[in-house]
């Protein structure tokens, strides 16, 4: 097992992905009609884009690192032509990344029309040029970096959907890999726990710091990361839910804290921090909903998410791959068409925790081989991005060599 | 039998991993071999007590406190939003127990 290999597309950085998309990136939310437009009905395409007219340092920072994400293997960005964020610069650092891109404004093109049909033959061209150059290699477990998030929780996620999750996680960094976990909001009293975990004293320090940054936040927003459908599902505070959601890290040490945009600089456990960091503009919730955090986790450069559900949530994500497991037999009954692995399982008695986690160890090998998961098959693929503050980070911390 | 599984030796609730009603569960976890009697009805992931448990007192769960008794419990009551409080989340205090909605957002 820890040997496998799989064909993965090798990009001019060196990272390896699971897929070959073209990415379509609209630049303000009046872009968005022509963008959707342009990827309606093209198969391998992904849109992506963001709201707002005036620009912000972390969106960009975010959107860059999706455009050159090792899944994507070609861009089109698409303007109106007044707002803020530059089509121009993103597609300056995609042909820096050696990465096929084309890049208009709306304005300059004539309108609706005539830009879906220009953008529909800059795809057309793209997609064939991604393909074409497409180099495919070996691919195996130290190539491969995977993000978890859990959404629509309920009381059987800390029992078998997180914790099975962690067993992975724990094979995977066994096998040289990299295993990033976020929604540091859901580890509320798990301080000490965090701690001593840590890999090393600079860890701790970064560990220590990144609680602290995200209770103080929830406390000043007067909101914790739980909702209704929580409530209904059996998670009575915060603190309970932390306990089960944290369980998806596994046992193995935490290597560190990284930020949105920052590849995991070396293989381990890493917790990915993004909560914002203090600013004047200081506004919104910090996960607003769960598809920003899987941005945050492509954006550290995973190529597949495995997101675990209790309730049934029916997210997947653009670029990255979400293999879908929950811990509640029922949900996966109920929902058989959207669930890609049934953790519930273990607590009927029917598998062992560790049979369980060699399934999802092979299913996960399956979708990076090419193997649609259930919300690709589906077409699920929200995204988010958002207005928020972030420090920039270090630069010698982004290094992915 | 249907069953509930407690996590850690010092946890003073399980969680049902089944709809149950005034009856007897297993205990899966480490809690095996021994039962409990469940009152009323309780839905599948919601907690129910192992033992009485005072006003003031911590829930425990995962060996951890995850919360406070609002209420004296008595063993085998369901555990959840009507006698249990977050220590650090004051907004949960106005979810219905029951469907989980949030209570205090005005809609008109």
């Amino acid at each position: 097992m820890s040997k496998r290999t799989w064909p993965g597309y090798l990009r001019p950085d060196g990272r390896k992905g699971v897929r070959n998309i073209v990415l379509v990136i609209y630049t303000v939310e009046c872009a968005s009609h022509v963008a959707k437009e342009v990827a309606r009905g093209e198969e391998d395409v992904h849109v992506l884009g963001f709201p707002g007219c005036y620009d912000n340092d972390y969106a960009i920072r975010l959107m860059l690192a999706l455009a050159t994400h090792p899944n994507v293997g070609a861009v089109l960005v698409i303007g109106l032509g007044c707002e803020y964020t530059q089509p121009k610069r993103i597609s300056e650092v995609v042909a820096k990344s050696g990465r096929p891109v084309e890049w208009f404004y709306i304005q300059d093109k004539g309108g609706t029309p005539n830009s879906i049909a220009l953008g529909k033959s800059h795809l057309a061209r793209l997609r064939d040029e991604a393909r074409r150059s497409a180099v495919l290699v070996s691919m195996g477990w130290p190539d491969l970096t995977v993000g978890a998030e859990c959404g629509g929780s309920d009381g059987t996620s800390g029992l078998a959907g997180n914790p099975v999750v962690g067993a992975f996680y724990d094979a995977l960094v066994n096998f040289g890999g990299r295993a990033i976990f976020e929604e540091t909001v859901e580890m509320i009293g798990l301080r000490d726990i965090m701690l001593a975990r840590a890999a090393s004293p600079e860890a701790a320090k970064q560990l220590q710091a990144t609680y602290e940054k995200a209770v103080r936040y929830c406390q000043s927003v007067r909101q914790f990361s739980i909702a209704p459908g929580n409530f209904a599902g059996g998670l009575t505070t915060i603190e309970e839910k932390s306990m089960g959601a944290f369980a998806k890290g596994g046992l193995r040490p935490i290597q560190g804290v990284i930020r949105v945009a920052q590849p995991p600089p070396h293989p381990g456990l890493w917790i990915l921090d993004s909560v914002p960091d203090e600013h004047f503009m200081q506004f919104g919730y910090t996960n607003p909903n769960d598809t920003e955090g899987i941005m945050d986790l492509i954006s550290a450069g995973a190529q597949i998410i495995l997101f675990v559900t209790g309730r049934g949530s029916v997210i997947g994500s653009p670029i990255a791959p979400l293999i879908k497991v929950t811990g509640n037999y029922r949900t996966f009954e109920r929902m058989r068409d959207d669930m890609d692995f049934n953790a519930g399982r273990v607590l009927l008695g029917e598998l062992s925790m560790e049979e369980a986690a060699k399934e999802l160890t092979d299913l996960v090998a399956q979708v990076a081989s090419g193997m649609p998961s259930k919300p690709e098959t589906l077409g699920h693929r929200e995204y988010f991005v958002m207005y928020k503050h972030q420090d920039t980070p270090a630069l010698d911390a982004g290094c992915h060599a | 039998m249907k069953h509930c599984f407690q996590v850690d030796k010092s946890d003073n609730v399980s969680t049902l991993l089944d709809d149950a009603n005034d009856e007897i569960l297993e205990i899966l976890g480490v809690g095996q071999n021994a039962s409990l009697k469940v009152l009323g009805p309780v839905k599948m992931g919601h907690k129910v007590a192992l033992r009485d448990i005072e006003a003031g007192l911590p829930i425990v769960k995962y060996g951890v406190p995850i919360g406070v008794a609002t209420r004296d419990i008595v063993k085998g009551e369901w555990v959840h939003l009507q006698n249990c409080r977050s220590q650090v989340d004051l907004r949960s205090a106005a979810m219905d127990p029951h469907s989980g909605a949030a209570t205090d957002t005005h809609y008109e």
